[in-house]
């Protein structure tokens, strides 16, 4: 039986009382909220709703149960969106558990991930205690920042249960440039070069699982500029390493929202998150490759997606390299595979904020 | 312990010269920018490695010896303010860029390295590092990191905090910590360490590398002029842009004494017949900035202004910008004294904040210029008096005390990038709880246990030190620096 307090006092109530609790928003992220031993789950899906949304203002407060689906039609409404670009809209994800993930999808290129737009949290420690960090503004300089603290915390230091955040006006016209390379060298160069560049994008995302390697260029503005933009990225790009193929595509719609669903994974069982930087794409290829697995890489190279079944040699490799992965859909053993940095201070963070370990071991 | 052993453990960390004691070498020291405050330390010492930082924080640590650290001493809060009887750890000679990768846009630098030279050295790739505080000359990425500071040009990219992907630090105990990676995705896998760590004003310890981003430099800027017969216009002005769907990289108001001041000192052709002046600018690929330009151009009209400006050239980009960022200076010298506050309110609430505070104004009988960054709702009011006027200085504190009150009571804070410091410290309960309070106490001493990193900064606390005259920042007074 699931645990569903309805407002921060049952929150709290339910905190005190138990041992050992499992947070769980909109359990898309499986493997994180899926019970692996004896804790109970605690469901933040009751507390749930847009207290606050002022569309003059660009801001928005909403309980950690709701889900983005809510959240992204009342702001689509004004013609605003989450820059961040949560995973996993449709399938039920909450803005909750998008925090405690971090996960943010092939937009965060453009202004920056989930971190980059949270504004104040309120949350119930393991001690019970309710606690407010940040503010209401987008500008706010008093007190620790425990807002991007929780940002990946994976509800290993308390329930989050309201947060505020800034959103963006949502670009009115997108247009995505599919090119082609033979080698995955060839496509870094192209992005590398891209980068470098005063041209403007909001996602770059490269595909290895395909024939050849496919690199998906997001462009997003007012219409009148547009095909002017995208056309001269193409020849941009064209000139500065050799290409294959390149095609235009006006309707990309349901080509991101695929990606966001993470349709590309899903004849694989595990799902891992990897931050890696984008030097380190064409070393992480050429070992990932000798494993039954498909990959993904976005914002140019500094997150790679890796849909797999078995993940057993995986932290041996990640460990090579000195990277950290985070497991999000897949078996709920220990959800970090590879090296975690910081975890003197994580466990340090632990000792204040939960003591008795009830929210599981980072 | 007593003082001699400490000096005898500080000379065997450090070279005699690099330890300073006597009270010529000290005063320097002794304030940051909030002259107001004034301590002297025990001792300063220069490190020159990163290693004998963190020797220097092991002993404070082990002796029980509380410590600052300092980068330039710009802060605007008493951040960098010594602690009496403590050790200042000044940081400014680990001052390299260690690493700069341009295709991966982002650079290695030492604590002390000066903000502007991160973008220095970046543009010869096309690049710059976008957090600019008006202090960008002189000011160190380790006191930004501190502050989380900010600048003009931080409404499109966001602050400093924004900007760090990376930090290796020394805690207060002696632990060396690293967090982040080169990934622009690297913090926020556990938990976002460099986020907790960025803004926390020296709490929790010494900041000894940093790898920020990088971004391309703007292919194409186009700055506005508009002037309006009243300051709370050009505050609503402000939510009309806002609330129209675009998304300038700065947006600035001045009022007609800073207007005036800035004109006297700069000539950057203001309309001098402005009680309201709003200063916007787009950035970006040339063809989306036109094509914003001109539905820019359009809520401009509409928002009741009576004069509009688009700079022609680079040049009048440039004096424009010249102006505005002389601005706070240049009201600086038309007064013996000020303060200074940077309290923010919700966009929406700009107009209604800027009617109050010239309401304020009238009521103490104190001038009050206002020269901010509108765009992120945070108010920079200068409340300018005469110090030698008795009483004067605690009237002008608690016209600022008022101002802060309102900036809560509209739903927003009582400072957006100048911290908390030694100043405010005694604001944080009007805006956090003590439960808040409480558990921001215990994450300190969690890496912190004997309090001795910035020890009585931040937290309230009963006794204050004696406020004595606030003046402009002696760099300023000579005009190496200018604020926003
Ligand atoms: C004229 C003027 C204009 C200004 N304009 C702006 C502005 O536009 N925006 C803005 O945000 N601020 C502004 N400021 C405030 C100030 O410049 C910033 O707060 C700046 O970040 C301070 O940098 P600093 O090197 O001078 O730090 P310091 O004043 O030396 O130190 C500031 C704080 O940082 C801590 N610190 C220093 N180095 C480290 C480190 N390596 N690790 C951990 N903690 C450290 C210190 O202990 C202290 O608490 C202005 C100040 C002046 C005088």
């Amino acid at each position: 039986m699931n645990l569903q307090p309805t407002n921060t006092e049952e929150l709290q109530a339910v905190i005190l009382e138990n041992k050992s609790l499992l947070l769980r928003g909109g359990g898309t992220k499986t493997a994180l909220s899926t019970v692996a031993n004896e804790s109970m789950i605690l469901d933040m899906g009751k507390i749930n709703g847009i207290i606050e949304y002022e569309p003059s203002e660009y801001t928005f407060t909403a309980y950690a149960g709701t889900p983005l689906r809510t959240i992204v039609a009342a702001l689509a409404e004004h013609g605003q969106y989450l820059p961040f670009d949560p995973l996993l809209v449709e399938k039920g994800a909450t803005i909750g558990g998008t925090v405690a993930a971090n996960t943010s999808g092939s937009g965060r290129w453009r202004y920056g991930g989930v971190r980059d737009f949270i504004l104040g949290i309120r949350f119930v420690d393991g001690q019970g205690r309710s606690v407010r960090s940040g503010g209401k503004v987008v500008k706010n300089a008093a007190g620790f920042d425990l807002s991007k603290f929780f940002v990946g915390s994976i509800g290993r230091f308390g329930a989050l249960v309201e947060m505020t955040f800034k959103v963006f006006p949502q670009p009115r016209h997108y247009m995505t440039l599919q090119m082609t390379y033979a080698i995955l060298a060839n496509a870094m160069q192209a992005i590398f070069a891209l980068t470098t560049s005063p041209l403007e994008t909001d996602a770059v995302d490269i595909e290895t699982y395909r024939d050849e390697i496919v690199v998906l260029i997001r462009l997003g503005g007012l219409e009148t500029a547009l095909a002017g933009r995208v056309e001269r990225l193409k020849n941009f790009l064209s000139q500065n390493s050799p290409v294959e193929a390149i095609e235009i595509i006006e309707d990309d719609l349901q080509l991101w929202q695929s990606v966001n669903h993470l349709e590309w994974a899903s004849d694989y069982s595990s799902f891992i998150k990897v931050p890696i930087a984008p030097r380190q794409v064409e070393d992480l290829e050429m070992k990932l490759q000798l494993i039954q697995s498909k990959r993904r890489y976005s914002a140019a190279g500094n997150i790679a997606w890796l849909a797999i079944n078995d993940d057993s040699q995986i932290a041996a490799l990640l460990n090579d390299l000195q990277l950290v992965g985070l497991r999000i859909l897949g078996p709920a053993d220990s959800p970090f595979i590879g090296q975690l940095k910081g975890r003197d201070m994580l466990q340090r963070m632990k000792q204040v904020l939960d003591p008795h370990n009830i929210f599981g071991d980072i | 312990m007593t003082a001699q052993q400490f000096f005898s453990r500080l000379k065997k960390i450090f070279p005699e010269k690099q330890i300073l004691t006597q009270d010529v070498q000290l005063l320097p020291y002794e304030s940051d920018a909030l002259t107001a405050f004034k301590t002297k330390p025990r001792a300063v010492v220069l490190p020159e490695t990163e290693q004998e930082v963190i020797d220097a924080v092991r002993l404070c640590y082990e002796m029980d010896v509380p410590f600052v650290a300092r980068g330039s001493g710009t802060s605007l809060s008493g951040g960098s303010l010594p602690i009496k009887d403590g050790l200042v750890i000044a940081l400014n000679r680990l001052n390299k860029i260690v690493k700069l990768d341009p295709q991966q846009r982002i650079a290695v630098v030492q604590p002390g390295v000066v903000n502007l030279h991160i973008t220095h050295a970046a543009q010869v790739h096309g690049l710059y590092y976008a957090p600019d505080p008006s202090s960008q000359l002189i000011c160190t990425i380790g006191g930004n990191i501190a502050f989380n500071s900010g600048g003009a040009h931080c409404l499109k990219y966001g602050m400093t905090s924004n900007h760090v992907l990376g930090i290796r630090a020394v805690l207060a105990d002696g632990t060396v910590a690293e967090f982040g990676s080169e990934s622009l995705d690297g913090v926020g896998v556990g938990a976002d360490l460099v986020g907790l760590f960025v803004g926390s004003e020296g709490l929790f310890g010494i900041a000894l590398e940093i790898i920020v981003r990088l971004l391309p430099k703007p292919e194409k800027y186009r700055t506005v002029l508009a002037a309006y017969d009243n300051l709370g216009k050009a505050g609503d002005a402000v939510g009309q842009v806002v609330a129209s769907g675009l998304l300038p990289s700065a947006m600035e108001i001045m009022d007609n004494l800073a207007i005036q001041a800035a004109e006297a000192s700069v000539n950057a052709g203001y309309p001098q017949d402005a009680q309201g002046l709003l200063i916007v600018e787009l950035e970006g690929e040339s063809e989306q900035v036109e094509s914003e330009f001109e539905h820019l151009e359009q809520v401009i009209r509409a928002s009741g202004a009576h004069e509009i400006r688009v700079a022609q050239s680079d040049e009048e980009r440039t004096l424009i910008w010249k102006g505005r960022k002389g601005a706070f200076s240049a009201v600086g010298r038309i007064s013996p004294d000020y303060v200074v506050q940077d309290g923010v309110v919700p966009r929406s609430y700009l107009g209604e904040a800027l009617t109050e505070i010239s309401r304020l104004s009238k009521a103490y009988d104190l001038r009050v210029a206002n020269v901010f960054h509108a765009g992120d709702g945070n108010l920079h009011p200068l409340i300018l008096y005469d110090g030698k006027q008795s009483g004067a200085l605690e009237k002008a504190e608690a016209l600022a005390g008022e101002i802060l009150q309102l900036c809560i009571s509209l739903g927003g804070s009582i400072t957006g990038e100048h911290g908390v410091g030694m100043e405010k410290r005694d604001y944080m309960g009007a805006m956090f709880s003590e439960v808040d309070l409480e558990v921001m106490q215990e994450i300190r001493r969690a890496f912190d246990p004997k309090e001795i990193a910035n020890r009585g900064k931040m937290f309230p606390s009963g006794e204050a030190p004696a406020l004595k005259l606030h003046g402009m920042h002696p760099l300023e007074k000579k005009g190496v620096i200018s604020r926003e």
